[in-house]
């Protein structure tokens, strides 16, 4: 499986460096919705609660706008009918693009991170490493694998751009509980508080409970 | 196919349901700090506890439609969980007034239960745009399924992950070990409520089943008809 998951990898991650649809969008989506929070907030400084729910919230709806592009090109060039001809396991398609999802979360997360801490946050995020950089690999993983089920469901029918946020919110909902709990007191004013080790143990268990789900249904969503 | 054993089944929730209430006015006490409006407690409860156990009972029947392919499994998934959608909003409004009637606010937002009730509703929602919105049958319930699945998933992790979201508790939690602390009567009381609940929704699930199986039989004669 694996020469099949580095193929499509390898695909995905040359038409998005030849395209750039996705990861600059999710940027400056990110970005603009800082500005929007520091307008609609009015505070030219965030920190504790405030700061991660601004934070997780930025970084779900940015997820949601990579979700929504990632199997757009599979359906309309004809990617699935050529995957589903090779005679190859059709998880490999899955952990691929759950591979891409997380690699595109995590490149957004570097730059609206940076962003972030220069634009609002109050503390400096120097400390809140290396427990940030933790949580949020903790939750890319769940969003990267519930995002690649949403957007397999959503791509096939008439209401795609609906479906997807529709459908996502919910879903990732625990996720952006258990991250902004845990990021809350890494993000405090005078000093991080130590992580809470709890929301780590949920993020990691929704992350397997989903992964296991994904790798049972995927398939359907390609039978054809 | 679905209509053998209807009017027994109809009879017996019926029986159960105003037998239920008979407890429940009759003879349940009066609960101590919340006076009448304790009663809506059998109805709120068993609605929320049917509720979520027909979401789940979508996903099995959607484990064994992937399973099998076959389009029984679907239509019952489908009417499960469309049922619970229904009594998913019945339990939203009852929550909400005993709410209002017994913290004075019609949503309270440090409840857990409610919380996570309201999130998995919302998923829910979602179920049938994401089913109507897919145009070729065969797809329409392979997709319903695959939704069917995660979502009854989700549900128990939906509660976990809110209810260690907080630490206090004010929502009584009936289904603890220790029977929620509630006097022997009010819990059977209970037990009888669910009971005919769960009736109720088996019987309304078995009547859209025989329905939809006849409006399908129908459609096939017609098309049979027309052809000849």
């Amino acid at each position: 499986m694996r020469p099949v998951v580095a193929a499509l990898l390898r695909k995905d991650l040359r038409l998005e460096l030849r395209t750039r649809e996705s990861v600059p969008a999710m940027v400056l989506f990110s970005v603009s919705t800082f500005v929007v929070f520091r307008f609609a907030l009015d505070r030219e400084r965030l920190e504790g609660d405030l700061a991660a729910g601004v934070l997780w919230v930025t970084l779900l709806f940015a997820a949601v706008l990579g979700i929504n592009r990632l199997f757009v090109a599979e359906r309309e060039q004809g990617g699935f009918d050529g995957f589903l001809l090779a005679p190859v396991d059709r998880t490999a398609m899955f952990v691929a693009k759950a591979l891409l999802l997380f690699g595109f979360l995590s490149a957004v997360e570097l730059v609206a991170v940076s962003v972030y801490s220069v634009l609002l946050l109050g503390p400096s995020p120097f400390q809140a490493f290396p427990g940030l950089p933790l949580v949020l690999a903790l939750a890319n993983a769940g969003v990267a694998v519930v995002g690649t089920l949403v957007g397999a469901l959503a791509v096939q029918t008439r209401a795609r751009d609906l479906i997807v946020p529709l459908l996502a919110l919910p879903l990732l909902l625990p996720i952006v509980i258990a991250g902004a709990e845990a990021t809350a007191p890494l993000l405090a004013e005078g000093g991080a508080g130590a992580l809470p080790g709890r929301w780590l143990a949920i993020l990691g268990l929704y992350d397997v409970v989903f992964g296991l789900i994904a790798v049972a249904v995927f398939d359907f969503l390609l039978e054809d | 196919m679905y209509g053998r054993g209807l009017k027994p089944l109809s009879i017996a929730s019926v029986a159960a349901l105003i037998g239920a209430f008979a407890l429940v006015f009759f003879y349940a006490p009066l609960d101590a700090d919340q006076g009448f409006i304790q009663k809506i407690f059998y109805l709120h409860v068993p609605l929320a506890l049917v509720a979520l156990g027909g979401f789940v009972t979508g996903g099995v029947y959607g484990i064994k439609h992937l399973r099998s392919g076959s389009r029984e499994h679907d239509m019952k998934s489908y009417v499960a969980i469309h049922l619970s959608i229904i009594l998913g909003v019945a339990t939203l409004a009852t929550g909400m007034i005993w709410a209002k009637a017994s913290w004075g606010a019609w949503w309270v937002w440090d409840e857990p239960t409610l919380v996570a009730f309201l999130i998995v509703f919302l998923l829910y929602a979602c179920y049938q745009p994401l089913r109507f919105a897919i145009e070729d049958p065969d797809r329409q319930m392979r997709y319903a399924a695959v939704f069917a699945v995660i979502g009854g998933a989700f549900v128990p992790l939906c509660f976990m992950s809110v209810r260690f979201a907080q630490a206090a508790l004010v929502h009584p939690r009936v289904l603890d070990q220790t029977g929620g602390g509630m006097p022997g009567s009010m819990f059977f009381t209970f037990l009888v409520a669910l009971a005919g609940m769960t009736l109720l929704f088996v019987t309304l699930w078995k009547f859209e089943l025989s329905s939809k199986h006849a409006r399908a039989q129908l459609a096939a004669l017609r098309r049979r008809v027309a052809s000849a």
